[in-house]
């Protein structure tokens, strides 16, 4: 599970044959990938090179298909880094997309009800909110797990269902815009829309706190001593508590701390680009983020190149289907299989790694 | 009386470097209770699980009715007629009695017939004068009556050997009683019982014979009645490598750390603590001898505030500390050398150097202004300690994992050493080390006692006890059985009170 990528004081401790094996496995790990996609296009009679051409192209050909890629990168980067945050504690959260649903939901409030105040305090305040909403809904399913025990894979499966209805029912009721022909909330008020930034795409400001959230993440967990203390907990509770770690408090923390960031997420979604509340805003970015944060070998940089990765599929996949009438959806099928895969990468790396190994012991 | 059922010649068995049996002979008779005692580590469980397939020994040979013996797996054994009860039960906790029985035995799986199973075991229970019910779960059934399905399940099967690890380790005092009836039935009925134990009282009570082993060896074997508990003990306990060091005397007087009556609950009944008592001085190092699972876990645990007390007090220089937390009391100058170094020393997937700051990692210089963690400063930290330490490889960027036993159980020493403390509990600090690393941790220990720190050292190993201790305590199913200074009583003695026997020669059982 020692999972890095990039140049960092970790990866230098990794860079023997490990790394190696890792940098294989990826590249394994994609070839397989490409190559099951590829058959799966050719047996619907299409030419997968000219797909994958369009694929291409569709991500990053213009200004604005690159803009794209950009805005589809955003929530999944910052979900995938809040997601690294509790894979490193050892706990497994399916629930960036219940915690992304549940802050839109707090942002759109905030923004369309609370009136009068000025840009530069209104943006915050949304993005706090935001924050607050997803990381309370997931620290429900760390405190749940760390005094119960129970299953934080379960809980927070269970509490996307509620995040994902109880928008559903505000916005068809409670918070729905008037007069109320179509379910959805009223717009935000400008105040708080994030700034586009680049002239003919819809790149926003979003894309900054993304940045910002990359070395966040980073210092929170290896430059700080709640990082080395969450990490403690996460490769070994028994051995944190015996040195005196609270293991109940840092599992909660990290799950809020988690769901803080997947919160982030979801407020700049509709910050950025929806500017209300409508049930699915979401999109399921939040468990495309967790093949992110896999794939990233929750590393923050790893992270930041997988998200890259994924928002280009989804940005690439609309001209793939308006060029050659393959579904969308087939990048759903690729995801799929990298999860698969980089679930995998391990008996990938292991095998690479016997290898090494015994040319090492030839040459010694 | 005198025909040999079973016969174990030059049985060898060795894991890797460790020979766990050394040309062990061993022989059952007809209708008695041999008796296999031995300390932790000697050889005993390794033997049977020989016998019963488990393992395969590397020479020797076992003979079952005078017929030589090919063991596979516990299935041959079965089918020969041998029945092994284990420490730890191996029943399926939600299904029943009778289904926890036929477990195994039944031919056709698509319809099972309980019918035929049912008034056999029925017969079985009646026969001993079980009250079982078989469609009880097992899950809802005392320890007491778990082992009786246990050994309903091996007479089933249709053992006439029986073996029993450690029958009593798990029961209280009315359900020991209630065992010893049972097998003196087993007896009368023909039937040989090979009964595993390191309780002296237990085995003479009990046996007719005991062969005694020690570091793998057959010791001697005798007939139970013809020796004293004293010689069994003093063959059990024996006498291996010594260790001797230079003992400053101790020179003060005022007590470090005071546990008055603790009691804590224990992961069995014998491994609870029972009011425990006792004290150490600045610069002493207390021993605490017993054999595993007499309350030593507990023990380091409750003394570490990782195990709540449920009586009594603890305190430390003077101030109540019962319930003061683990971060708080590794503040004050507390270290532990905890039991399992894998799981609870160290953390695997750490490199060494952030492992020695696991205790210390909140404080400058490797975390300032509260927030700001200096990898830089727990690096050269980790440079320093490698070195002073002596681990290998020298590299404090190594992940624990990597790392031998020894140099793992090193890098908990510089931990905890290395801050200074007022208090030392260590668990076996040199189990599974060599001799040369074990002198190391020793030397270690007494270097902190003369720097004036307290010092429990807790270990099944009594030589280590009496070359480094000044004062030794021994604990027994929970219960502090005595106190003596080393070179002050024979072997003989310590091995009573190991053995469940107190100072004053009185039979503790409960």
């Amino acid at each position: 599970m020692t999972a890095k990528v990039g140049k960092t004081e970790i990866t230098i401790k990794k860079k023997d044959k490990s790394f190696i094996a890792r940098i294989g496995g990826l590249v394994v790990t994609f070839a397989l990938v490409l190559v099951i996609t590829a058959l799966i296009i050719a047996m619907s009679g299409k030419n997968p090179i000219e797909a994958f051409g369009y694929l291409f192209e569709g991500a990053f050909s213009s200004t604005y298909n690159i803009g794209e890629t950009m805005v589809k990168t955003i929530p999944l980067l910052i979900a995938g880094l809040g997601l690294c945050i509790c894979y490193r504690t050892g706990l497994t959260s399916v629930g960036a997309e219940g915690q992304m649903a549940i802050a839109g939901l707090m942002t759109t409030i905030v923004g369309v009800y609370v009136t009068g105040l000025p840009r530069l305090v209104m943006i915050p305040l949304c993005l706090i909110c935001g924050m607050i909403g997803g990381g309370i809904w997931a620290g429900i399913a760390g405190f749940l797990k760390a005094k119960f025990g129970i299953s934080e894979i379960i809980n927070t499966i269970m509490l996307n269902y509620i995040a994902s209805f109880t928008v559903s029912y505000m916005c068809s009721g409670p918070i729905i815009e008037p007069p109320g022909t179509y379910i959805q909330s009223s717009m935000l008020q400008d105040t708080a829309f994030l700034t586009k930034l680049v002239p003919q795409t819809r790149i926003h400001t979003g894309i900054i706190i993304a940045i910002i959230s990359i070395v966040v993440v980073y210092l929170l967990i290896w430059k700080s001593p709640l990082g080395y203390q969450m990490r403690a907990v996460g490769y070994n509770p028994s051995a944190a508590k015996t040195s005196g770690i609270n293991v109940t408090k840092n599992l909660v923390l990290a799950m809020f701390l988690s769901g803080a960031f997947c919160g982030l997420a979801g407020a700049i979604e509709i910050m950025g680009l929806h500017h209300r509340l409508m049930p699915g805003f979401t999109s399921e970015l939040g468990f495309d983020a967790m093949a992110i944060a896999l794939l990233g070998g929750l590393h923050p940089v790893g992270v930041t190149l997988s998200a890259l990765f994924f928002g280009a599929l989804r940005a690439g996949s609309t001209t793939m289907q308006r060029a050659m009438q393959i579904p969308a959806s087939l990048v759903s099928i690729i995801q799929g299989l990298i999860i698969i895969f980089v679930m995998m990468q391990g008996l990938f790396s292991n095998f690479i790694i016997k290898i090494s190994k015994g040319k090492s012991g030839k040459e010694a | 009386m005198q025909d040999i059922v079973l016969e174990m010649k030059g049985v060898t068995k060795r894991f890797g470097s460790l020979v766990a049996n050394d040309s062990v002979d061993f022989d059952l008779r007809k209708g008695e209770v041999h008796a296999l005692l031995g300390e932790n580590g000697a050889g005993k469980t390794t033997l049977m699980n020989c016998l019963y397939g488990i393992y395969r020994q590397e020479e020797g040979d076992i003979f079952y009715k005078g017929q030589k013996l090919e063991l596979n797996n516990p299935k041959d054994a079965i089918k020969v007629g041998i029945g092994m009860v284990h420490q730890h039960f191996m029943l399926v906790p939600v299904m029943t009695v009778l289904e926890n029985i036929i477990l195994g035995q039944t031919d056709n799986l698509k319809k099972i017939d309980f019918k035929t199973p049912r008034k056999k075991v029925q017969e079985l229970c009646d026969t001993y004068g079980f009250q079982l019910d078989l469609d009880a779960k097992i899950a809802d059934l005392s320890v007491g009556a778990q082992q009786k399905v246990e050994l309903v399940k091996a007479l089933y099967r249709g053992a006439d050997v029986l073996i029993l690890d450690e029958p009593t380790a798990v029961l209280t005092p009315n359900e020991v009683n209630e065992l010893f009836v049972i097998l003196k039935q087993f007896i009368e009925q023909g039937k040989s019982i090979i009964l595993i134990s390191h309780k002296l009282w237990e085995v003479k009570r009990l046996s007719n014979r005991c062969t005694v082993l020690r570091s793998g060896k057959v010791v001697q074997t005798v007939n139970t009645d013809e020796v004293e508990e004293t010689d069994m003990a003093a063959m059990m306990v024996g006498k291996k490598v010594t260790f001797s060091y230079e003992k400053t005397p101790v020179t003060n007087t005022d007590n470090i750390l005071e546990v008055d009556s603790i009691c804590a609950k224990g992961l069995n009944l014998a491994s609870t603590l029972k009011k425990v008592s006792f004290s150490i001085k600045r610069g002493e190092i207390l021993g605490v001898a017993g054999v595993d699972g007499n309350g030593q876990f507990e023990l380091g645990e409750s003394l570490m505030g990782l195990t709540p007390l449920t009586e009594g007090k603890i305190s430390f220089d003077g101030k109540d500390i019962s319930t003061m937390p683990t971060r708080e009391r590794i503040e004050n100058g507390f270290a532990y050398i905890p039991e399992d170094r894998m799981t609870q020393g160290l953390v695997m997937d750490f490199s060494l150097s952030e492992n020695y700051v696991l205790n210390k990692y909140e404080h400058e210089p490797y975390t300032t202004h509260k927030v700001v963690f200096h990898s830089k400063a727990v690096e050269s930290h980790g440079e320093v300690l490698t070195e002073e330490y002596d681990v290998r490889p020298r590299n404090p960027k190594a992940f624990a994992k990597s790392l031998s036993g020894g140099n793992q159980q090193k890098v908990i020493l510089a931990r905890e050493l290395s801050s200074d403390p007022k208090i030392i509990i260590a668990m076996h600090p040199t189990r599974g080390l060599d001799i040369g690393a074990s002198e190391f941790v020793h030397h270690k220990l007494l270097t902190a006692k003369e720097n004036g720190s307290g010092v429990l050292v807790i270990s099944a190993d009594l030589d280590e006890i009496l070359a480094i201790a000044d004062r030794v305590i021994v604990i027994n199913e929970g219960k502090i059985m005595g106190e003596f200074v080393p070179g002050e009583i024979d072997l003989s003695e310590i091995g009573l009170m190991m053995g469940g026997i107190s100072r004053n020669g009185e039979e503790v059982q409960e």
